[in-house]
């Protein structure tokens, strides 16, 4: 299984690299890419070295123009694939159908990746993608459980790749406008989730206050740890009662299904967090290629090492982790 | 003053899960009302299965007796073996036209030659994405709800330009579909495993509010899909709509006086709406930022009318 890491700017990419990542994926410096971050992400030039990095390493890039190309931007996002093909990347991921067909018909030799935003969760829908737009590679999305990916992948027309670890989307990828609902900016127009320009602390006498756009997403009491306030992760109240109504500010840790997802064919495991730090990417690919080395040397007998869980652990949300919907009763 | 109307009324599907007389109850009186499409069909949960397919085209069939063109919606999250089964019995059904609102039905449909309509989840922003559609035999399209006025026009007049001439649908009225999950959010509020959920939502004929820690009403929880909290009101918006070209304002079902709510809209696309008109027919709090390029929850009006 080939390991795919977040790759937020040029130090992060080589941390990824030299740390054992098989690809790295990043995305160019604005909209067209949904981690669209001040401060994050590539020129054209830092991306000229990184692939120029991973390639001496015998790696692969993949660059995401994964949001959608919006009424007044049509020429942003296909300048940024014939960017990304002149830079000699190793494959496009995209989600956007327009934008898979431009590319289909303008670089039919680049591969084309499906990404998590075009919300494929069954092989009816890959095959549309399959046979609209010839993608090699589907990122599924974080909603289906072990047996669903079992049933997909016995059919799939595609290699399929799984979010491994990282931050947990709760929703269906791609089709999620709640951001957009509170702030105007969502992951399909700009790239965005709770964008931080709308974030607002206060310290109250009922304690630490974090909202979006001026609606209260969460308030923590004395000693409680205070999250970002992403708008599904915070506290609300629902017919008398008030709690983490949607989901808990929790990652997705799935190191433990590594040897079934092995089983069933899968072609990726995928780190999210491009918007972490060099740090996070570096200690994060390291744990998942020891796994794998591990996996692959002894598939019957792989049993994730508590210090790597821990490892991973002290880097997600919340500091704790699930496996999401993998997990049937996690519905 | 009355005009011909030249912008089609649409009835979205039941969003909620309502009992079997409810939904007889509402389409019976919905036959009389003057709208010239109706949606049909279960489009959030795989698991309630009060109405089966059958059931819908009987009431299909009513309603095109009694004028309505028929649209049966499909599934907007489908996960399983099962869900596709449904899919394709709902594809395949014979008589009426199937909006897809995934990719799944996209594949059944445009492989079998049938045309369809594409529904909001679908994502379609730009022209080159509506042209692959075209291709694939799209009748008609609904617009993302987070799109503005004005993207909307200038993404109609490029497709008149590119000989897209599908009509378009926007969403005029209802709480606005803004996310689907796995997890069934009004199961977890019972605390009882999707699984078995024991059908709690039917008992939320309109969803369960979900409010922030100061009593806003940010969103709505409807089992697996997440609403707005606020019910998007685009009335005053009828006459710039059909101006620029969209051809279909969409409502969405709502348990209670709808009726009003699509004489309303009558009276709007006919240049009838009374001025000053009252801000809601129902007790409800209004959004229409997304129309106006704001945050969807925003409401232009509220300023003015303090």
């Amino acid at each position: 299984m080939e390991l795919v890491c977040p790759a937020g700017n040029l130090p992060a990419l080589k941390r990824a690299v030299d740390e054992g990542a098989d690809a790295v994926y990043f995305g160019f410096q604005n909209t067209t890419n949904a981690r669209q971050f001040a401060g994050l992400n590539f020129t054209d030039k830092r991306a000229r070295e990184g692939i120029d990095y991973a390639h001496a390493r015998g790696k692969r890039v993949f660059c995401a123009i994964n949001t959608y190309p919006q009424p007044d931007g049509w020429a942003m996002w296909t300048r940024a694939v014939d960017q990304a093909a002149d830079l000699g990347v190793d494959a496009l991921i995209m989600a956007d159908m327009g934008l898979l067909d431009y590319a289909a018909h303008h670089h039919p030799d680049l591969a084309r990746h499906l990404s998590v935003q075009g919300s494929a969760t069954s092989h009816e829908a890959l095959r549309f993608y399959h046979d609209q737009f010839g993608i090699k590679r589907a990122v599924l999305p974080r909603v289906l459980s072990m047996t669903q990916v079992r049933d997909l992948a016995k059919k799939s027309p595609v290699e399929l790749e799984v979010f491994a670890f990282g931050s947990l989307c709760i929703m269906a990828e791609g089709r999620c406008y709640l951001s957009s609902y509170l702030t105007g900016e969502s992951p399909n127009t700009r790239g965005v989730c709770s964008p931080a320009a709308h974030v607002r602390w206060e310290e109250t006498p009922k304690g630490l206050e974090s909202r979006l756009n001026g609606v209260l997403i969460d308030r923590y009491g004395e000693g409680e740890n205070a999250g970002y306030p992403t708008l599904c992760k915070g506290r609300f109240e629902v017919s008398g009662e008030t709690y983490h109504a949607i989901e808990e500010p929790t990652s997705l840790n799935t190191l433990e299904l590594l040897p079934e997802l092995a089983e069933l064919g899968i072609a990726a495991v995928k780190i999210e967090g491009r918007q972490r730090s060099p740090a996070y990417v570096s200690k994060v690919a390291g744990i998942w290629r020891q796994a794998l080395d591990r996996l692959e040397r002894a598939p019957g007998r792989f049993q994730p090492e508590p210090a790597w869980m821990t490892g991973l652990g002290e880097v997600s949300e919340g500091s704790t982790t699930t496996l999401g919907a993998y997990e049937r009763r996690w519905k | 003053m009355s005009a011909t109307p030249t912008l089609q009324l649409s009835l979205g599907p039941v969003l909620f899960y309502w009992t079997r007389e409810h939904y007889a109850d509402f389409y019976r009186e919905a036959a009389d009302w003057p709208v010239e499409i109706v949606h049909l069909g279960e489009s959030v949960c795989s698991r309630r299965r009060d109405m089966k397919l059958d059931d819908w085209m009987g009431i299909g069939r009513e309603l095109t007796q009694s004028g309505k063109q028929v649209v049966l919606s499909s599934q907007t999250l489908i996960e399983s073996e099962a869900d596709l089964r449904d899919l394709r019995k709902l594809c395949d059904n014979g008589e009426f036209l199937v909006e897809a609102n995934d990719q799944s039905a996209l594949q059944r449909l445009s492989a079998a030659g049938q045309p369809f309509v594409a529904g909001a989840a679908l994502n379609l922003y730009n022209p080159a994405t509506l042209a692959v559609l075209s291709r694939a035999g799209m009748q008609r399209w609904q617009a993302p709800v987070e799109m503005s006025r004005d993207d909307l026009a200038r993404l109609l007049e490029d497709c008149r330009e590119q000989g897209i001439e599908a009509p378009c649908e926007v969403f005029a009225y209802g709480h606005l579909p803004l996310a689907w999950s796995s997890r069934c959010f009004t199961a977890r509020r019972y605390q009882k495993p999707k699984d078995r959920c024991q059908f709690v939502c039917q008992k939320h004929p309109e969803g369960l509010a979900l409010r922030s820690q100061e009593d806003q009403q940010v969103f709505t929880l409807n089992g697996i899909q997440t609403l707005s909290g606020a019910c998007q009101d685009l009335r005053h918006e009828v006459p710039d709509m059909a101006g620029m070209g969209v051809g279909i304002a969409r409502l969405s079902p709502r348990p209670e006086r709808m009726a009003e709510v699509v004489a309303a809209f009558d009276a709007a696309r006919r240049g009838e709406l009374p001025t000053p008109d009252p801000l809601s027919l129902v007790d409800v709090e209004i959004c229409d930022g997304y129309w106006h390029g704001r945050p969807g929850m925003d409401h232009s009006r509220a300023a003015s009318l303090g």
